[in-house]
């Protein structure tokens, strides 16, 4: 069968089985390696790609069910050479070490601050507790996320320059009562 | 959960974040040169190796833990049009290829030939034009298997009337592998003999596995004009891979280039030489096309190297007063059907012998059998440090029984026991040198960092309102670096490391390495022993790794070896290469060389600071025009390979507290304090990732991890559904801090570190359950402390759980 979808912003058209996961779509069909796969049993979470706007694991949607649908991959996340936040706070904090699940957790991080600007680190945890790493033992993966939530809201208090936004970052608390992340959001 | 105390950071010994100086020309925090790549989705890993005409390969697996094969079927999987190559046991067994050396030097079949000895086993292949074509071909392969008994129980594996397992061995009769011990048994009874108190536990370490993210594959590239082999492989060891593919395969090798690419983390899953690695090849020699194989989840877990799976009988004799004279153990080791334990020759059962702990005994005792059962091959995995896991689970359990037994305060009773700083270099019981510690300091700034006092304040009075919170301590002393290479070969190749650095005439290098990182920070960290040594930045040194052509031999990355015997090499040889410049600047200041001093990057003359070449003059110096001095060659590189004169021995203090719901019994970590003492300590930041890395397999451990088997031996903790890893909701935000004690023999002080976390953190937490649940008198439980688990022990049925 035939699929067309817009992948990173550019349409693409291919001659697929029905049966092909997206994420082998992206990676075998389109070259986009940087999307993992890690697991078979839809657990890992370093198939993380964006479906519209929504964070999905692409080992667990069918290349055809992305039919006329916007992917994001993590090869879309920076925009004109320029490094979305997120990617430079898992850079400053260490939130990577072998970068397999990096890809996959910097797609939810960023869905995730485009819905909740300001998270807590219970809220982070939450959020990315799809997914598993091997290595970093989350902590600094959630200061990643905050560092680039901080780094976002002195962005905004620069162009605005009246606002009196606090910008600094929730640094290493955690509230007992985490809210999971709110469903929708943008496809930016 | 909970936050980092505010405290922690006015602390030099404590590692803080918020101080990310991101260049040092040397040692200290900066941030890594792999970073950019990984962040932009542009990593290299086996599985984004596209070739053209490549083929894909998919692995058929036995059903059955233990079969006779009666006959197999591929005529319907040839028929696939997508086909290519449909491989047996039998047809490998032509080509002498159906068996392959483990590096234990027993033997593992490639692919099974006689019978199926576990359940995963590789019974035949499938070279199809796609992935998923490979896979349905697998499904019109039609095996007759002859069902056996299988022998899952290790307990029973020795019975007179067990299932023979190796009968491929000549004259094997039974399912004992091998038999080991170490110190010296008379003595240590005599001890436990006039011993005031003496406590017996048996304690279980779980088969558990290591499951990297990325799970192990490789692409076999044979190019048959001129003879070569390329091999695209997950690999932590690509030298030693290639040599053994040439002595397996009968290639010569210089006609094999192994590739180690971006790996997605290896923790000792990805030091073996698998099945599949061989198919892949065998594939490509006979399509002539680049073969492609990546094992799933599925396939990585119950077939690839476990770990642990130790059944241990520990004994402790001690004084009424708390004073430790004696440990002696019985262990009896489950190593599967082949043994295919990663050890060095000698050491069968790897470095257990440290199982002596950090304390100052006076006998020490283990006797050890290892035994064939129908699962799969591995044992020496998951950060283990060559079974140093099992060791420090042992003694720190033990010891914890001890201080139950004698009511004392366990931290109370390490302080007394332990190896005193001016006692080192330090020869255990069992044959050790232990190479420098200071471990009261470690251990008292752990327990500072934890509020120690408050905490058992704190439980006192949750234990009076009838709340479940346990405290739990480990003090471990590691022994990384393996090693000297009179001691020390994996089959037959010293465990030594070279290492290659070339200075351009711009003052640019390239240092080469014959380690191989797995996510460990290799690309920076060597880059700045170099940077410090020589003075050129990190960033203008280029670190190569990972491809055999390309790259000086060496034994590879585990076992926390890299900072100890690689790191050494790169001090040793930017040192060389300085030797060279100092003798060119000698000619370029025009004085002797005794006239000139070094500082980080420039030879200046003494006396007259004005005076100065940098390293960057020398080095176009050394390739330009004019005179060198006499004796000296054009270039400025060097070569050298390290052979360590001992190990390292790196220490920590952890504490954990946990809290116990006495509802549910699940256990919650709420907080993890980790002090390490790796000596010298080369980046801070990636040091402590390593060590939250390690400290999170901890959890799993202790807590939810196992690969357990039904009474067919059928695996049960096969995919990521049963088999439990923690996400970022099941551990705490890290608490760690550091004190330093270098390594004297090692040339920069460094030890290695990578293992620690993983090797301290299971007992700590195990410990800490154990003295939750001290109000129903329990002084051991068994790993993993699953709800379930915790809730029967509460209810008085603490039962292994094998």
């Amino acid at each position: 069968m035939q699929v067309t979808m817009t992948v990173n912003g550019e349409e693409v058209t291919r001659e697929i089985e029905g049966r092909l996961l997206l994420v082998h779509f992206l990676r075998d069909h389109l070259a986009l390696t940087g999307t993992h796969w890690g697991c078979d049993t839809s657990n890992c979470g370093t198939c993380v790609v964006w479906l519209d706007g929504e964070p999905v694991k692409s080992c667990t949607v069918l290349a055809a069910m992305a039919g006329g649908h916007d992917v994001t991959t993590v090869e879309g996340l920076a925009r004109g050479g320029e490094l979305d936040p997120v990617q430079r706070g898992f850079m400053e904090c260490h939130g990577l070490q072998c970068g397999f699940c990096t890809p996959g957790m910097m797609m939810t991080a960023r869905a995730l601050l485009d819905r909740n600007p300001d998270p807590s680190a219970g809220e982070i945890r939450e959020a990315i507790s799809g997914q598993i790493c091997r290595c970093t033992g989350y902590a600094t993966i959630v200061r990643s996320i905050q560092w680039a939530a901080a780094e976002e809201a002195g962005t905004r208090t620069t162009l605005a320059a009246d606002d009196d936004d606090d910008a600094d970052a929730d640094y290493g608390a955690v509230t007992a009562e985490a809210e999971s992340v709110p469903a929708g959001g943008s496809a930016s | 959960m909970t936050t980092t105390p505010e405290r922690v950071h006015d602390d030099s010994r404590v590692t803080a974040f918020e101080d990310n100086d991101h260049k040092p020309v040397g040692h200290g925090r900066m941030l890594r040169k792999e970073d950019p790549r990984f962040v932009r989705g542009r990593g290299r890993y086996v599985d984004d190796v596209q070739l053209p005409g490549m083929l894909h390969l998919a692995i058929l697996r036995s059903p059955m833990a233990h079969a006779r094969i009666l006959s197999v079927d591929t005529s319907l999987a040839e028929a696939h049009p997508k086909v290519r190559l449909v491989v047996t046991g039998a047809m490998l067994a032509e080509k002498g290829l159906a068996w392959m050396p483990t590096l234990s030097n027993d033997v593992q079949a490639v692919l099974a030939t006689d019978k199926v000895r576990f359940q995963g086993q590789e019974v035949a292949f499938v070279v199809a034009e796609d992935r998923y074509a490979a896979r349905d071909a697998l499904e019109l392969i039609d095996v007759d298997y002859e069902p056996l008994d299988p022998v899952v129980d290790v307990r029973t594996a020795l019975a007179p009337e067990a299932p023979v397992i190796r009968d491929d061995l000549e004259g094997k009769a039974d399912n004992h592998c091998f038999d080991w011990e170490t110190g010296d048994a008379a003595a240590t009874d005599a001890v436990f003999a006039r011993a005031d108190v003496v406590v017996s536990e048996d304690i279980v370490y779980p088969r558990v596995h290591p499951a990297p993210m990325e799970t192990c594959g490789a692409v076999a590239d044979y190019d048959d004009i001129d003879g070569k082999l390329t091999l695209w492989s997950t690999t932590q060891a690509p030298h030693a891979h290639r040599t053994l593919y040439a002595i397996v395969a009968g290639l010569p090798e210089h006609k094999i280039r192994v590739i180690a690419p971006d790996i997605g983390g290896g923790f000792g899953n990805k030091v073996p030489i698998y099945p599949g690695y061989v198919c892949a090849i065998v594939g490509s020699l006979l399509t002539g096309k680049p073969v492609k194989w990546m094992e799933d989840r599925s396939e990585n877990l119950i077939s690839t190297g476990f770990a642990r799976d130790y059944i241990m009988r520990g004994e402790i004799a001690a004084t009424s007063d708390g004073r430790i004279l004696a440990i002696r153990t019985h262990v009896l080791a489950d190593h599967g059907a082949f043994n295919g334990t990663a050890a060095p020759v000698k050491y069968p059962a790897g470095f257990f012998g440290v199982f002596t702990g950090s304390y100052d005994i006076e006998a020490a005792y283990c006797k050890m059998t290892a035994v064939y059962t129908n699962k799969a091959p591995g044992g020496v995995a998951y950060a283990c440090s060559f079974r140093i896991t099992e060791a420090v689970y042992l003694v720190e359990r033990i010891v914890d029984c001890l201080a139950y037994e004698l009511k004392m305060d366990p931290a109370a009773l390490r302080l007394k026991n332990f190896i005193r700083p001016e006692q080192f270099p330090y020869a255990t019981k069992t044959g050790w040198t232990y190479d420098s510690g200071n471990y009261e300091p470690t251990m008292r700034l752990s327990m500072e960092l934890a509020g120690y006092d408050q905490l058992r304040a704190e439980q006192a009075e949750k234990r009076a309102r009838g709340e479940l919170m346990g405290i739990g301590i480990s003090f471990f002393t590691e022994a990384v670096g393996a090693g000297p290479r009179k001691d020390m070969d994996i089959l037959g190749l010293g465990m030594a490391d070279g290492c290659e650095l070339r200075v351009h005439p711009t003052g640019k290098a390239v240092v080469r390495l014959s380690v191989q990182t797995q996510g460990q920070g290799h690309e920076t960290t060597f880059a700045q022993i170099v940077a410090e040594e020589i003075g050129i930045p990190p960033q203008d040194i280029e670190v190569v790794h990972g491809d055999t052509d390309q790259t000086p031999f060496g034994l590879g990355t585990y076992g926390s070896r890299s900072t100890p015997v690689s790191g050494a090499a790169a001090a040793l040889v930017a040192r060389k290469v300085r030797d060279k410049a100092r003798l060119i600047a000698s000619a370029m200041l025009e004085v002797s060389v005794a006239d000139l001093e070094w500082t980080k990057g420039a030879f200046h003359v003494k006396g007259d600071p004005s005076a100065s070449v940098t390293i960057q003059d020398i080095a176009m110096r050394a390739h330009g025009a004019g005179d060198l001095p006499d004796g000296v060659e054009g270039g400025l590189e060097a070569q050298i390979c390290y052979n360590p004169e001992n190990l390292t021995y790196p220490h920590g203090a952890y504490i954990c507290v946990v809290d116990i719901d006495p509802g549910t019994a699940k256990v919650t970590v709420r907080r993890f304090v980790a002090v390490d003492d790796c000596g010298t300590r080369i980046n801070p930041m990636i040091i402590e990732g390593q060590v939250h890395g390690g400290l999170t397999d901890g959890v799993g451990m202790a807590l939810m991890e196992m690969i357990s088997f039904d009474e067919d031996g059928n695996c049960l903790g096969g995919s990521l559904m049963d088999y439990l890893i923690p996400t970022a909701l099941e551990v705490p935000d890290w608490e760690t801090g550091f004190t330093v004690t270098p390594s004297p023999h090692h040339p920069i002080g460094a030890k290695g570190v990578g293992e620690s976390a993983t090797v301290g953190s299971p007992p700590a937490i195990v410990n800490a359950v154990v003295d939750a649940l001290k109000p129903f008198g329990i002084r051991h439980a068994d790993m993993p402390l699953t709800p379930s688990r915790v809730w029967e022990a509460m209810q008085g049925r603490p039962t292994p759980p094998i």
